[in-house]
């Protein structure tokens, strides 16, 4: 993807930049000795167990260890070891495994970042209820040398560990100063900074009121904040990260010798490359030998397979379904068209950055604020005292009351409490502000295939065959892996046909199947290849036996699980659904009529589907889109919010914000629900927030402010916003 | 009010420990995996050399 390949340009989401990354290690994949699988299905010790003794047990084996939490084992073998030997070991004893790219290591590597906050957070904590407890002494009434003495112990402990714990405020704080804006970080540093040293100026003069507690309870209230941030995006990033890493794009080129696996990013046009059956194209060329069908629904969302002989173009991200072709490369790699598509969505993306959070918001009203409030406080104080030192001591006490210790706390609190639910139920949250966006929505645009369908057809009118020809079209459905051949079979075993004597069977890439029952020659397939009728306007196969007219045997698409109650519920919420599919009029409409869709756009182009999605938008319309293919991509980058299921293409689930891990749809709704509750949520605890605000501002301007009333309002504040947030789970 | 004067550097150096030991275990990456560790205990195998 050239819009993901500059590792200077800082992406939307993290698994943007994993799939790059993935992409160039794909090559050293080849000759690493160290692999990492995901085990989605371990749960117990006896999981860990099986796992490790199984793999130890493979010769070339060195070391295996289960990582439970992450469902990943990684292997330290010698380099012959295949990964895919491994997992095809694992999954003949019951564990279900894939390979991860290696890309991923570094990934893991990269939540150093994570590491470095909580020890920050422990420093913080450790400091704070030393310094605590010293204050206890002052509060309850030490006087003379001994409050001395509290102040300076407390010093001692305080401004290194304010020093140091800080950091991630001060970095922030000055990035914003220097391109001339004010965000959270810059109310916070000045309250420490200031906090710090008025007190030390204090307690040089042995003055009453020292403010260290309240400096080091500040940094820890927001560095939990911080943390609970991090976590909640490093999550949803690995797992993220997870389902990228499972798409290792390889190809098979032909040399003169036979075929070797490459990486497709290191093919050049002019190669030839071998496309079995099952496998997806990894390159765009042209077809120089073997007929097939191709599943274009990925690209395109046409259900019914496209037919190619000898000298038809294929593109990257088709699926090939029934016979092997040798593809010569014209464009691989970053050049592909599903590479261009991908710049599509770099571009839509960048529009969605402008959206304002609810942090945001209030950080644009707060910060000025309490800076106004601050100086003003002093200059009061100044002008009616004339004494600096009382002035800086009251500045010092505003920052302090008004710093936004809560407000650090409000968000990240309820989006960690929100994703963990939703992680439950089934989704990952891949953006921060993806839950506040969800929560505006009022107008939910669908794909078909392979969204609100299962992809899989599904043989429709079987009472309707004759009883010979149900028999016949078994008898020859199972000669093939087709999908809609495996589809049939499926379903006349399911209505209890047996198949007929059929002889000689036989399939013929890209057209059908065929074979003699008797002396008759019987065929399944194409229109135009068995002959004897025309095609109808739906997908479908035809059965011809002998020189009878040809049998259509019709397909619809299978609904996904939820599908039909995740519309009758959005609908039931008075939201606008639209369905907005590339696959052909007749077929989608037919398919709307069912699901109970009246607002259909069938036959969408890629550059159509986001339109659709812009031109909502520009009613005023907050657009939901949900989609799975590369011809979505676009379309999910426009919307305001998007989900795709984990079944979608690489990326498409880079380019939504939300991604479904199981196979129902019906999560949907309930985050729908949690991400309103959370928005609430949020919301509140603004309020709860500005009210300890308001209550201990005027004792601060009017110098009442002790730093035992500071202490209690800061904790008390931030305790109630986290246990507000906390119902949420 | 002396006693102070011992109190004080105990608990710091007390607090210290306990920091000092978390540093250990989050660079020993004993939060890597929490839920693995609690169900590895309840392992039969015999583990002659823990990792």
């Amino acid at each position: 993807m050239t819009a993901y390949a500059d590792p200077q340009r800082p992406s939307a989401c993290p698994a943007c930049d994993a799939a790059p990354l993935a992409e160039q290690m794909a090559g050293a994949a080849l000759k690493d000795a160290r692999l990492m699988l995901a085990l989605p299905g371990i749960h117990c010790a006896a999981c860990i167990s099986g796992v490790e003794r199984l793999l130890l047990a493979q010769p070339g084996v060195r070391d295996a260890r289960v990582n439970l939490t992450l469902r990943r084992v990684s292997v330290q073998a010698d380099p012959e070891v295949e990964a895919e030997a491994l997992c095809a070991t694992l999954a003949a004893a019951g564990y279900e495994a894939h390979e991860l790219d290696p890309g991923l290591l570094a990934a893991t590597e990269i939540d150093a970042r994570g590491r470095a906050l909580l020890m920050r957070l422990a420093v913080a904590v450790f400091a704070m209820m030393n310094v605590m407890l010293l204050s206890v002494a002052v509060w309850s009434g030490a006087e003379g040398v001994t409050r001395d003495m509290m102040h300076w112990i407390s010093a001692a402990i305080a401004i290194p560990a304010v020093i140091f714990c800080g950091q991630p405020f001060y970095a922030s704080a000055f990035g914003a100063l220097r391109a001339g804006r004010l965000n959270m970080d810059v109310p916070i540093t000045l309250a420490i900074v200031l906090a710090v040293g008025t007190s030390l100026y204090e307690t040089t003069l042995s003055g009453e009121h020292a403010y260290f507690d309240a400096a080091i309870a500040l940094c820890t209230f927001l560095l939990a904040g911080r943390y609970l941030d991090h976590r909640t995006r490093a999550n949803a990033r690995s797992a993220a990260q997870e389902l990228a890493a499972l798409e290792v794009p390889r190809a098979l080129r032909l040399t003169g010798q036979g075929t070797e696996t490459v990486a497709a990013a290191s093919l050049l046009p002019g190669d030839l490359v071998r496309v079995l059956p099952g496998g997806r194209v990894p390159v765009d060329g042209t077809v120089t030998d073997g007929h097939t069908e191709l599943d274009r629904s990925i690209m395109t969302g046409e259900t019914l397979p496209a037919a190619i002989a000898p000298g038809d173009p294929v593109r990257a991200g088709e699926a090939n379904l029934t016979g092997p072709i040798t593809v010569v490369v014209e464009a691989a790699g970053r050049n592909t068209e599903l590479a261009r598509i991908g710049d599509l969505v770099a571009v839509a993306e960048a529009g969605r950055n402008n959206y304002t959070s609810l942090a945001d918001a209030a950080a644009r009203l707060y910060a000025p604020g309490v800076h106004i409030v601050a100086v003003l406080a002093a200059a009061g104080w100044w002008f009616y005292t004339m004494d600096i030192r009382v002035a800086l001591n009251i500045a010092a006490a505003v920052l302090i009351i008004t710093c936004p210790c809560a407000l650090g706390l409000a968000v990240p609190a309820v989006t960690t409490a929100a994703s963990a639910r939703l992680f439950r139920k089934g989704m990952l949250i891949k953006n921060g502000t993806a839950l506040e966006r969800l929560a505006e929505v009022d107008t939910v645009v669908f794909d078909k295939t392979g969204t609100l369908t299962d992809g899989a057809p599904r043989a429709l009118g079987l009472d309707a065959l004759p009883g010979d020809a149900a028999g016949v079209a078994l008898a020859l459905a199972e000669g093939s892996a087709h999908p809609l051949a495996s589809a049939l079979a499926k379903a006349l075993v399911a209505v209890g046909t047996v198949p007929a004597p059929v002889q000689g069977i036989r399939e013929v890439a890209g057209f059908g199947i065929e074979g003699r029952w008797g002396d008759i020659p019987v065929r399944l397939g194409r229109i135009g290849w068995v002959g004897g009728g025309a095609a109808v306007e739906t997908t479908a196969t035809y059965l011809r036996i002998g020189s009878a007219p040809a049998l259509p045997i019709r397909f619809a698409d299978r609904l996904r699980d939820g599908a039909a109650d995740l519309v009758a519920g959005l609908k039931a919420q008075g939201k606008a659904v639209v369905l907005v599919s590339g696959d052909a009029q007749a077929a989608v409409h037919h398919f709307a009529r069912a699901i109970g869709i009246d607002d259909v756009l069938a036959e969408a182009r890629p550059e159509d589907k986001a339109e659709a999605v812009a031109a909502l938008a520009a009613k005023g319309a907050k657009v939901l889109m949900v989609g799975d293919g590369m011809n979505d991509t676009a379309a999910l980058a426009a919307a305001h919010v998007s989900i795709s299921p984990a079944s979608a293409l690489e990326a498409a689930r880079a380019a939504s914000d939300i991604v479904l891990t199981g196979r129902n749809l019906l999560p949907i709704l309930d985050a729908m629900a949690t991400a309103r509750a959370s928005r609430a949520r949020i919301k509140e605890n603004f309020t709860i927030a500005s009210i300890y605000n308001l209550l201990a501002v005027p004792l601060a301007v009017a110098g009442l402010c002790s730093p035992l009333i500071a202490a209690l309002a800061m904790s008390s504040s931030s305790l109630t916003v986290s246990l507000n947030a906390l119902r949420l789970r | 009010m002396d006693i102070l004067g011992i109190l004080i550097p105990v608990s710091l150096f007390m607090g210290g420990l306990g920091l000092a030991v978390f540093w250990w275990m989050l660079r020993k990456g004993q939060f890597d995996d929490p839920e693995g560790d609690a169900h590895r205990i309840l392992r039969d195998d015999y583990d002659d050399h823990p990792k």
